[in-house]
């Protein structure tokens, strides 16, 4: 678990935010994640802070997930997701 | 003389890029590949406001200088002058999404850091405005320090400033900071590129976006994937339905052009080159062009509009549960059609092993060569009767062919990723662009390169194959009383095939066709008919070929040759591809061992099958 995590309550991660849910990222396993995808991520502009939306989930097993950061739409599996702890943001 | 100027146009992967290279370059453009990787090279031609030329280069869309990928090596080689057979660019012209600007200009900084005469296209900023943003563009050029021009590619505007700024800014080398790549410092980046995005962005109206609005019908759980369906269907029949009237044209151009030509031709070797090789060969390849056009224009348009990845994305898991990613959905769809086109598209897929194993299964997708064959098949022996309300026994049968191919490449590619493609599976990872009106030219061109690449193949590998293939059904020649199809070195390599076909119930004739069905699978029908026709009279061969084959085969036989062509990988095109494509002898033997070795299984299960249940 990351250490930052228990500090600030409420993180979950990203694949149980519910869909058409803001939320900011905490915090990102990147250690969890395999190289590239790791870069893929930073290059989609995951970082800490930003805001994210989710928005659409995938036909068949609810995989893949198609989010928005900053202001693209990227769709990545539920398996990557896992790795990114966000905060909803309250309406 | 000086050489022209090298130009290369780069940005983000969706920044609008292409359509930008079009509108600057025209139809002048080459479509290459870059020695040793399969991405494919486009340079272009564009006249400077002085009405000199330069020569532009569109890279491969990319994140950054850390490549992900094949392509975006190629980039990142290229704007540092290591790419072999490429000179380093005396300019940069940076393309910039201007709805998507924080996550553009992280790659526009580290490319500006690179020190080269720069110019930065602000581009699809009428979109950006139907997002509600607006920008300044003058702020964005302070923050830069490099000019930055607005543009709609789609719309031509912004070209000429543009070009007039790449000229003047060719002259003027900037402070370069160092020849070597700026380490790649991500979060300051990052920070930087959202402080200039911020500068620049002058207003943000919240406004409810199309694509969003799209998004919310197109990838609906339920409604999402009957969509798709249907876009599928309306492509299928469009393929098959569209295409009959100018392949049939096409075939007899070709036939009467034959005939013209060989008429002018004495009777000899060079005439049976000729007409039987050349034209024969050649044209029966060339017949498929108008399929493959279509396929294209579909998968073009559908690309142009961004519903293509919306497609990968509904199907991901299901791919993903046979070992495969989401983005395979679209080379395996090309593969409908052709698995050569299919097979070179396969390069957007980052993942090698996934690249791999959608390589290898490729050629299990029902292609249209194999339609003339399966027809001649299905009417000599699935008798024309309803099975159920409006469907058919005949298309039925067909129907479960295709059923076949897509079952036995996904579970081939199940077995290759537990086997011998072992390892983790790759990521699936795409930008979802916003969906777009695809621009009429943009197409055209697209074909037109498309149809370029198809007749080159068929103008070498094919005739090539064709020509040597003939020369193996011809020689020796037969004398007197003599057949053709037996004395010849072709005749001689089918008895020698016969003898390890004749357990799944292939003939002597089967056997004969075997080999030059090699060339491409729709010879199948012509070598059929030849190995009938050939020895004896001419007359009514394709009339009565089906007839004949009814009274000389037994309905196991057609049976078990059926299912023999949904695996056998008789396609020479197919197999050159695939050693291009994947660099090796060795995965290109392996795809055609295992390929033949199902062909075989299956067809002989088939065979002992049918001819238990008495239909031997």
């Amino acid at each position: 678990m990351n250490a930052a995590q228990p500090a600030q309550a409420f993180a979950i991660p990203l694949d149980s935010l519910e869909l058409g849910k803001r939320a900011h990222i905490q915090s990102i396993d990147w250690a969890a994640l395999e190289e590239s995808a790791a870069r893929r991520l930073r290059q989609f502009g995951f970082d800490e802070g930003v805001t994210i939306e989710a928005l659409h989930l995938g036909p068949f097993g609810r995989d893949p997930l198609a989010v928005r950061v900053g202001r693209m739409t990227v769709a990545i599996r539920r398996a990557h997701a896992r790795a990114v702890h966000v905060v909803p943001i309250a309406k | 003389m000086n050489p022209q100027p090298l130009i290369a146009v780069v940005g983000n992967p969706n920044a609008g890029k292409s359509a930008l290279f079009n509108a600057l370059t025209g139809a002048r453009q080459k479509v290459g590949n870059y020695p040793g990787v399969t991405v494919e090279r486009h340079v272009g031609r564009a006249i400077l406001p002085s009405g000199a030329p330069a020569e532009l280069i569109d890279l491969p869309g990319s994140y950054g200088l850390d490549p992900n990928s094949p392509d975006e090596a190629v980039t990142r080689d290229v704007l540092l002058g290591r790419q072999q057979g490429e000179r380093l660019p005396d300019a940069l012209l940076i393309v910039l999404d201007a709805s998507n600007l924080d996550n553009h200009l992280r790659f526009a900084l580290q490319l500006i850091a690179l020190g080269r005469p720069t110019v930065v296209a602000l581009n699809m900023v009428d979109l950006a405005k139907r997002d509600g943003l607006e920008l300044d563009a003058a702020k964005l050029e302070a923050e830069l320090g490099v000019p930055v021009i607005e543009t709609v590619a789609v719309r031509r505007r912004g070209i000429s400033d543009l070009l007039g700024r790449l000229e003047s800014e060719l002259g003027h080398q900037r402070a370069v900071h160092g020849k070597d790549l700026p380490p790649p410092d991500l979060i300051h980046l990052q920070k930087r590129a959202r402080e200039v995005a911020e500068a620049a962005i002058l207003r943000e109206t919240p406004v409810r976006r199309i694509t969003h609005r799209l998004d919310a019908v197109l990838l609906h759980p339920v409604a999402g994937p009957i969509i798709l369906a249907a876009v599928l269907f309306i492509m299928f029949q469009a393929v098959f339905a569209w295409a009959t009237v100018p392949a049939d044209a096409l075939d007899a151009g070709i036939t009467s052009l034959g005939n013209i030509v060989g008429n002018a031709l004495a009777a000899g070797v060079l005439k049976s080159l000729v007409v039987d090789g050349v034209f024969a060969g050649v044209g029966a390849v060339i017949v498929f062009l108008p399929q493959i056009l279509i396929l294209f224009l579909f998968i073009l348009v559908l690309e142009a509009t961004g519903y293509l990845v919306r497609a990968a994305f509904l199907m991901d898991k299901l791919m993903h549960s046979a070992g495969l990613s989401g983005r395979a959905f679209i080379p395996l769809l090309s593969s409908f059609a052709c698995a050569v086109p299919g097979i070179m598209a396969t390069r957007t897929i980052d993942d090698p092993k996934d690249r791999l194993t959608t390589i290898l299964v490729a050629p299990l997708m029902t292609c249209s060569a194999r339609l003339p064959v399966y027809t001649l098949i299905i009417a000599a022996f699935i008798p024309n009767r309803a099975v159920g309300p409006g469907i058919g026994l005949q298309g039925l049968v067909m129907f479960l062919l295709y059923i076949g191919g897509i079952a036995g490449a996904l579970l081939a590619a199940w077995a290759l990723r537990r086997s011998v493609v072992k390892g983790r599976g790759g990521a699936f990872m795409m930008e979802l662009p916003k969906y777009q009106m695809p621009r009429l030219v943009d197409i055209a061109l697209g074909l037109y390169q498309r149809a370029l690449i198809f007749l080159k193949r068929a103008g070498t590998i094919i005739l090539g194959t064709t020509i040597v293939l003939w020369a193996l059904a011809s020689f020796p020649q037969a004398g007197p009383g003599q057949k053709q199809s037996e004395v010849s070195i072709a005749g001689y390599i089918g008895s020698a095939i016969h003898k390890v076909v004749a357990p799944i119930g292939f003939n002597q004739d089967i056997s004969l066709a075997l080999l030059p069905t090699m060339a491409a699978r729709e010879v199948a029908v012509s070598a059929i008919g030849t190995v009938y026709a050939l020895d004896a009279s001419d007359e009514g061969q394709l009339t009565s070929l089906e007839d004949r084959l009814a009274s000389r085969w037994s309905l196991a036989t057609a049976l078990a040759y059926l299912v023999w062509f949904i695996f056998a990988p008789q396609c020479i095109s197919t197999i050159a591809v695939t050693r291009r494509e994947t660099n090796s002898w060795k995965w290109t033997g392996f795809m055609v061992g295992y390929l033949f070795v199902l062909a075989y299984a299956a067809a002989g299960l088939t065979y002992w099958t049918a001819v238990a249940f008495g239909l031997g």
